[in-house]
C-alpha cells in the first residue's frame, strides 16, 4: 500500500516541496545501498531540484533494478517511464531513463545510463521485471531507435511497420521528416493496407493454414511487397 | 493447439475458454458474487475468426484500433494499434520556448487541457527555480479540480453510450456545458485553454465569475446524484460492469495502472497524497479505493472522486487569498504594457522574453500531477537555451491502454467495449 512502509518507519507524511535547491539536498537513501551493494557499477549520483538522479553502467542496470524492485527495504514496485534523452551538443551521450516509484516508502529515483557516440544503442529490457515497460519500450524503441534487448515483441508502436525515415526524436532527424512531401506522399499511396495484417502477431496461423495454397502465395507476395517480414513458420507462437 | 469451445449461455453466468468465470451474474447480492457451473459445453469447434474494431469506430473513443481473435465471441487475443493520431508533440516542443509549450498541453489530453496547463508549467516553474504566489496556487487547484471535473463528466457519458444509456450522456453533458462556459468567462476559450504561464496564469478571473463557480458547486451534485441513482444499481450496468476486466493490485502495479484503474483495484495510490503539489495535503479530501478492480469498481471510483472534487472546490473557493496572480520575477513575467510602450529598459526587456524566451537552467526535473487518467508527468530537460532538449510527457492512459490485452482476454465481445471504456482513454494523450 502507498505510504505503507514510510508510515512503519515513521517518516512525516509527503508535503508540498517549496524553496526546492538547484542542487543538493537530502539523497534518496536508496542510493547509498546501491554503493553498498554494487561499487564499481554506480558511475555517480547527484541530486537536482530534489531529485536524485544515479548513473549506472549500462551492463549491470538489469540486475539493479531488479534489486531495487524485490528488497524490502527500497521496493521500487512501480515503474513510472522509460525514456531517452539527446543532447544538442553531440559530444554529450545519449542517455537512457529509468523514473522508478517506491509506493510503500513514497520515493522517486531516477536510473540513468549513457550510451556514448559509437558504442551500440542496446539497453536490456524491463519487460520481465515490469509489464509496464511493454509499451514504453517499444515507444522508444521507434522515437529513438534504442533496441530493449530482451523484448518480447519490438516493433515500432506510434510510426507504422514500413516506416522508412528513421527515428523521429533523434536530433539529426528534421521537424518536417526525411522525405519530400512528395516523397511522404507517394509512399503513402503505395501503401498496401491488407498487407497490414500480420500472420504471427495476430496468430490466425490455424486459419492461415487451412487457406488453399494459391492464397497463401498471394498473402506471402503481399507482406514481401510491403516490405514486412514473412514468418519464418506458419506455427502460431501460441 | 486444441480448440476451444465457444461459451453457449450469453448474458449468464458460465465459464470462459479458460475455465474460469467470466460473467456478472445476473444477481449480485453485498458484492458476493454467485458463480453458476457452466450449462454444457457441446461440440462446436470452429475456427477462430478475426474482427478489426477501428480505427474509426464510436466505441473506441477516437482512432484506436483492435484486432481481436475470436473464439465464438470470446477474445482469445487482443492486438491493440495506436499512433493514427501522432502528431509529434515531443518534437515540436524541442523547437518551441516554454511558454510556447503550452498550447501543445491542450491538444494531447484535449478533456483535461485545464490541468495539463497547469501541470506543465508547474514542472517548468521547478526548472526555473519559481515559487508561485498564494492566489495563483488556489487558482490552480481550482482549475485542476475543474477539469478533472469536465474529464470525468465526458468518461462517465460516453461510457453510459457505450453500455448502451443515452439519458445519463445529456444530464452529464449539461453540467460539462455549465463547466465549459465558465472556462470561457475566465480565459476566453472552452477547449483549448492555455490559461496558464511560467510564473503564473494568462488571466485573473473576471468579477461575478466566483459566484458562477458556487453555482456550480451548489447544482452539480444534484446532477450527479440523478446519474448515481440511475446506475449504481441498475440491473444492466451492474450485469454490463461487475466482474468485467478485472486486476488485482500486484497486476495493476506491475502493468503501472494509475488513477482510477490503479485505484479500482485496492491501491490508495494518488499522486496529489503521496507526492504533492500546489499544497493538496492541506485540504481536507478521500481516495475512494475500490475492491475488485473490475469496470464497476472504477465507475465507483470515478464518481466519488467527482465528489471529492466538489469537496476540494469548496475548500479552494473559501480559502482563495488576495494578491498579485503572477510572480515578481523579471526572468519570465513580461513588464506591464504601458511600460513596455513607454520606457525603453521595459520595451527591451520585452523584447528579448518574447523574442528569446525565458531560459532556465541547466538542469532536468519529473514533476508528477494527478490526471483524471492517472499520473501524468512531464520530464523537462534544459541545456540553458530557451527550448528544451527533451519534453517528454508521461502518459497515464497510454500505459493504462497497453494492459487492455490482459483485461479482454477471456471475455465477451461485447465486454471490450465496456473494459475500452473503463480505462478512460484520449488517443490525443496515447499518440501525442
Amino acid at each position: 500500500m502507498p505510504g505503507s512502509a514510510r508510515e512503519a518507519a515513521g517518516l512525516p507524511a509527503p508535503s508540498t516541496p517549496h524553496h526546492v535547491p538547484q542542487h543538493g539536498g537530502p539523497e534518496n537513501p536508496s542510493v547509498a545501498a546501491l554503493r553498498e551493494r554494487f561499487p564499481a557499477a554506480i558511475l555517480r549520483s547527484h541530486v537536482m531540484w530534489g531529485e536524485t538522479t544515479v548513473f549506472v553502467a549500462v551492463s549491470r542496470v538489469h540486475e539493479i533494478i531488479a534489486f531495487l524492485r524485490d528488497d524490502s527495504a527500497h521496493a521500487y514496485n512501480y515503474l513510472v517511464d522509460i525514456t531517452a534523452v539527446e543532447y544538442r551538443d553531440a559530444d554529450q551521450p545519449m542517455e537512457v531513463v529509468w523514473h522508478l516509484r517506491s509506493l510503500p516508502w513514497q520515493r522517486f529515483l531516477r536510473i540513468k545510463v549513457e550510451l556514448p557516440a559509437g558504442a551500440p544503442l542496446e539497453v536490456p529490457s524491463m519487460t520481465d521485471l515490469y509489464a509496464a515497460a511493454d509499451w514504453i519500450e517499444r515507444e522508444c524503441y521507434d522515437m529513438f531507435g534504442i533496441s530493449f534487448n530482451g523484448h518480447p515483441d519490438l516493433r515500432r508502436i506510434l510510426m507504422w511497420d514500413t516506416y522508412r525515415e528513421g527515428h523521429p526524436l533523434r536530433k539529426d532527424f528534421p521537424l518536417r521528416g526525411r522525405f519530400s512531401r512528395a516523397e511522404q506522399l507517394s509512399q503513402a499511396l503505395k501503401i498496401d493496407t491488407s498487407g497490414g495484417y500480420s500472420t504471427v502477431e495476430l496468430s490466425v496461423a490455424e486459419a492461415f493454414n487451412d487457406l488453399p495454397e494459391d492464397m497463401k502465395q498471394r498473402l506471402r507476395d503481399k507482406r514481401t511487397a510491403a516490405g514486412l517480414s514473412t514468418p519464418a513458420s506458419d506455427e502460431t507462437p501460441r | 493447439m486444441s480448440r476451444r469451445t465457444i461459451e453457449m449461455a450469453v448474458g449468464t453466468a458460465g465459464l470462459d475458454a479458460y475455465g474460469k468465470p467470466v460473467r456478472a451474474p445476473l444477481m449480485v447480492r453485498d458484492r458476493e458474487t454467485l458463480t453458476v457451473d457452466a450449462p454444457f459445453e457441446p461440440e462446436l469447434s470452429s475456427d477462430h475468426m478475426l474482427i478489426n474494431i477501428g480505427p474509426q469506430h464510436p466505441a473506441t473513443h477516437g482512432v484506436l484500433r483492435l484486432v481481436l481473435e475470436l473464439d465464438g465471441e470470446t477474445v482469445v487475443r487482443c492486438v491493440p494499434h495506436i499512433g493514427y493520431l501522432h502528431c509529434g508533440f515531443e518534437k515540436i516542443g524541442e523547437y518551441r520556448q516554454y511558454n510556447q509549450i503550452i498550447p501543445w498541453t491542450d491538444r494531447e489530453d484535449y478533456l483535461n487541457s485545464l490541468g495539463n496547463n497547469v501541470a506543465f508549467v508547474l514542472g517548468c516553474e521547478r526548472l526555473f527555480g519559481i515559487e508561485i504566489t498564494p492566489r495563483c496556487t488556489v487558482l490552480r487547484v481550482i482549475a485542476m479540480e475543474l477539469s478533472r471535473l469536465m474529464s470525468h463528466l465526458v468518461w462517465m457519458g460516453t461510457t453510459c453510450i457505450d453500455i448502451g444509456a443515452f439519458t445519463p450522456f445529456l444530464w452529464l453533458y449539461q453540467e460539462r456545458e455549465n463547466l465549459y462556459n465558465l472556462l470561457e468567462g475566465w480565459v476566453g476559450a472552452r477547449l483549448t485553454t492555455s490559461a496558464t504561464r511560467v510564473g503564473g496564469m494568462a488571466a485573473e478571473v473576471p468579477d461575478g465569475w466566483m459566484d458562477g463557480l458556487n453555482a456550480f458547486i451548489r447544482n452539480f451534485p444534484k446532477t450527479l446524484n440523478e446519474s448515481d441513482k440511475m446506475l449504481t444499481r441498475n440491473g444492466i450496468w451492474m450485469g454490463r460492469t461487475v466482474g468485467i476486466g478485472a486486476l488485482t493490485a500486484e497486476e495493476a502495479i506491475n502493468c503501472g495502472m494509475s488513477g482510477a484503474m490503479l485505484r479500482a483495484s485496492g491501491v490508495a495510490y494518488d499522486v496529489r497524497k503521496d507526492f504533492p503539489y500546489l499544497d493538496y495535503e492541506t485540504y481536507d479530501f478521500d481516495v475512494p479505493v475500490g475492491t475488485s478492480g473490475d469496470v464497476y469498481d472504477r465507475y465507483l471510483v470515478r464518481v466519488e472522486e467527482m465528489r471529492q472534487s466538489i469537496r476540494i472546490l469548496e475548500q479552494a473557493v473559501q480559502r482563495l487569498p488576495d494578491g498579485p496572480l503572477n510572480v515578481d520575477d523579471p526572468r519570465v513575467i513580461l513588464p506591464p504594457k504601458t511600460n513596455a510602450t513607454s520606457q525603453i529598459e521595459s520595451m527591451i526587456h520585452h523584447f528579448k522574453l518574447v523574442m528569446e524566451g525565458p531560459r532556465p537552467p541547466i538542469g532536468e526535473v519529473y514533476v508528477p500531477v494527478e490526471s483524471p487518467k492517472g499520473e501524468k508527468g512531464y520530464y523537462l530537460v534544459s541545456d540553458g537555451t530557451s527550448k528544451p532538449v527533451r519534453w517528454r510527457i508521461r502518459p497515464p492512459a497510454f500505459v493504462n491502454l497497453s494492459a487492455i490485452p490482459r483485461m479482454v482476454e477471456g471475455h465477451m465481445l461485447s465486454d471490450v467495449i465496456a473494459i475500452n471504456a473503463s480505462i478512460d482513454i484520449v488517443m490525443g494523450e496515447i499518440d501525442r
